[in-house]
């Protein structure tokens, strides 16, 4: 089996770090021109607007979509079969030494710093930055690289829910953490909101990052049960009356995506996240044999991922 | 009623004519000079006494709360990308000194500031308030920087805090947040925003467990 060139891997990070930086993927455009196309209100219409010529400036020059880098991670896809040559710890030297590089060449502002001591390496490598969080593929022998620059600050909450709170409390802690992040518009919505539902408090996180982050505008969770309340908040979302910076409009939620885990018998854990007017991501396949593929789509909730079965034969399973 | 919003070029230093016929809502393009300026500046400037190595009064009275993406060459020389503002409401309790030091009279910031601090430092010392829009027009903004005159305090306070002095051709869009009568953009949309987010709540039964500060008084429990 061949194992995959550790500089292979180095230029397909420092290649979707670029891309990220620079180009919105076009499922988040194509959804904001969608927006633009219902939106009535003049101020929001104006914000939508000029983020369209921003995409473009962006692009025409090469520059970054946004000065705020967020904070750059990576998710990294192994097939069962792939062999990165020396190993899963190249592949890591490989992605920090592509973020360092790429924080200098785009320019990208240097974001990262100790959290006490506030020291920075101008370069947005660090201690646990950036992070690289792992999946695996049956089946395959490539690699995919995701790298995903989230805005940090604010359109993130988590809470704990229990079970009676049902729908209700889903919908109001989803309107909660809009309002209160989409007043003056600091989620830099239209956002795509992922929502994490159960697993444990951490789970919740994860799987609510990874369904704003990783999940392309206009793609519904398979689950028909989940993808309906998934067009409920989104419906539900964009009645509030706000627009982009909290102006009076009607663009706030440009897609909802929620992934769930299994959780604990008496709990619903809940988190939500806003991905912003940058909503970075690009992604790069890996072959075994030499080739890379470049996408915006991660792909990253595959069914190998999602899978719901617990492997071996069992009597049939009860649901509430 | 707000009226229709008008688009004003305004050039720097900018006069206080020129700010008296900006409307709550308009949109702005810079022309001239600008420098950036955030708690590192005001740090040194307010708290610790410190005279910047450039004579802000001299240079603009435009002051821009920024970290921009740039880099610095090892030649020394300085490689400006994407500018985004960043967010100014934590920066409230500099302003009233920095004022009075730097005789800014417009600020471009993210999200604004409070009525109160428009009341109570903008509106006396004739000063406004210019939102950036989106707030990822960074791509835009980075257009609107012509040249690169100096990055102040760079070796001191790293890229992000340094106070880059930025030459400038329409810069924007930015939008009015406050008047120099202390109007805020934000307040007027929070305002008529907040009847329908009341009803988007209507009928949804509070969660079980609240959440601590979610209570009214403070010897309430969560349960
Ligand atoms: S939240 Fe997104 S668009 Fe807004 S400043 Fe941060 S990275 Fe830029």
């Amino acid at each position: 089996m061949s194992e995959i060139a550790r500089d292979l891997l180095h230029e397909a990070a420092s290649e979707i770090m670029a891309r990220a930086a620079i180009e919105i993927p076009r499922d988040y455009r194509d959804g904001i021109r969608g927006m633009l196309g219902q939106e009535q209100h003049e101020l929001s219409r104006f914000v939508l607007e000029a983020m369209l010529e921003n995409w473009e400036a962006a692009e025409a020059d090469r520059r970054a979509m946004c000065a705020d880098t967020g904070v750059p991670r990576f998710y990294v896809k192994a097939g069962n079969e792939a062999r990165p040559e020396g190993g899963f710890v190249a592949l890591e030297e490989a992605v920090r030494a592509a973020t360092a590089e790429a924080t200098r060449s785009v320019p990208l502002r240097p974001n990262r710093v100790h959290p006490l001591w506030r020291t920075d390496h101008d370069n947005n490598v660090g201690i646990n930055a950036p992070e690289i969080e792992y999946s695996f593929e049956p089946d395959a022998d490539w690699i995919e690289l995701t790298t995903v620059h989230k805005g940090g600050l604010f359109g993130t909450d988590y809470r704990m829910l229990f079970p009676a709170d049902g729908m209700d409390g889903i919908k109001r802690f989803f309107l909660d953490t809009l309002v209160q992040f989409g007043r003056r518009g600091l989620a830099c919505q239209p956002a795509i909101v992922g929502i994490g539902l159960g697993g444990s408090k951490d789970t919740s996180m994860t799987l609510g990052k990874q369904a704003a982050c990783l999940r392309p505008v206009g793609e519904p969770n398979p689950d028909p049960g989940i993808a309906k309340l998934e067009a409920e908040l989104k419906e539900l979302g964009n009645n509030i009356g706000m627009g982009p910076m909290g102006f009076v409009g009607s663009s706030m939620v440009i897609d909802c995506h929620v992934e769930v885990g299994y959780t604990h018998t008496g709990g619903m854990p809940m988190s939500v996240h806003c991905f912003c007017l940058s909503s970075r991501r690009a992604t790069a396949r890996v072959h075994a044999g030499g080739e890379v593929e470049y996408r915006s789509d991660p792909r990253w909730f595959t069914p190998y991922m999602r899978r719901e079965t617990v492997g071996w034969p069992t009597r049939l399973a009860r649901t509430a | 009623m707000a009226h229709a919003p008008r688009t004003h070029r305004l050039s720097t230093p900018v006069s206080p004519g020129a700010l008296a016929e900006l409307a709550i809502g308009d949109i702005v393009y810079l022309d001239g000079v600008i420098y950036t300026g955030r708690e590192g500046l005001y740090r040194r400037m307010v708290d610790e006494g410190m005279v910047p190595p450039v004579d802000l009064r001299a240079l603009s009275n435009v002051n821009f709360h920024c970290s921009p993406a740039a880099s610095v060459a090892e030649d020394g020389s300085l490689n400006l990308g994407a500018v985004t503002a960043t967010a100014s409401f934590r920066f409230s309790r500099f302003m009233e000194r920095f004022f009075e030091l730097s005789g800014a009279k417009v600020i471009v910031g993210k999200g604004g500031m409070s009525e109160a601090d428009y009341r109570d430092l903008f509106v006396p010392n004739g000063a406004v308030y210019l939102t950036t829009v989106g707030y990822g027009t960074g791509a835009l903004l980075g257009r609107g920087v012509t040249r690169v005159q100096a990055a102040h305090w760079l070796e001191d306070l790293g890229i992000a805090q340094a106070v880059w002095v930025l030459e400038v051709s329409r810069f924007g869009p930015l939008l009015v947040e406050s008047d120099l009568a202390g109007n805020s953009l934000f307040e007027r949309e929070n305002r008529a925003t907040a009847e329908a987010v009341e009803r988007a709540y209507a009928g949804l039964k509070p969660p079980s467990l609240s959440r601590y500060g979610e209570t009214v008084s403070r010897g309430d429990e969560v349960l």
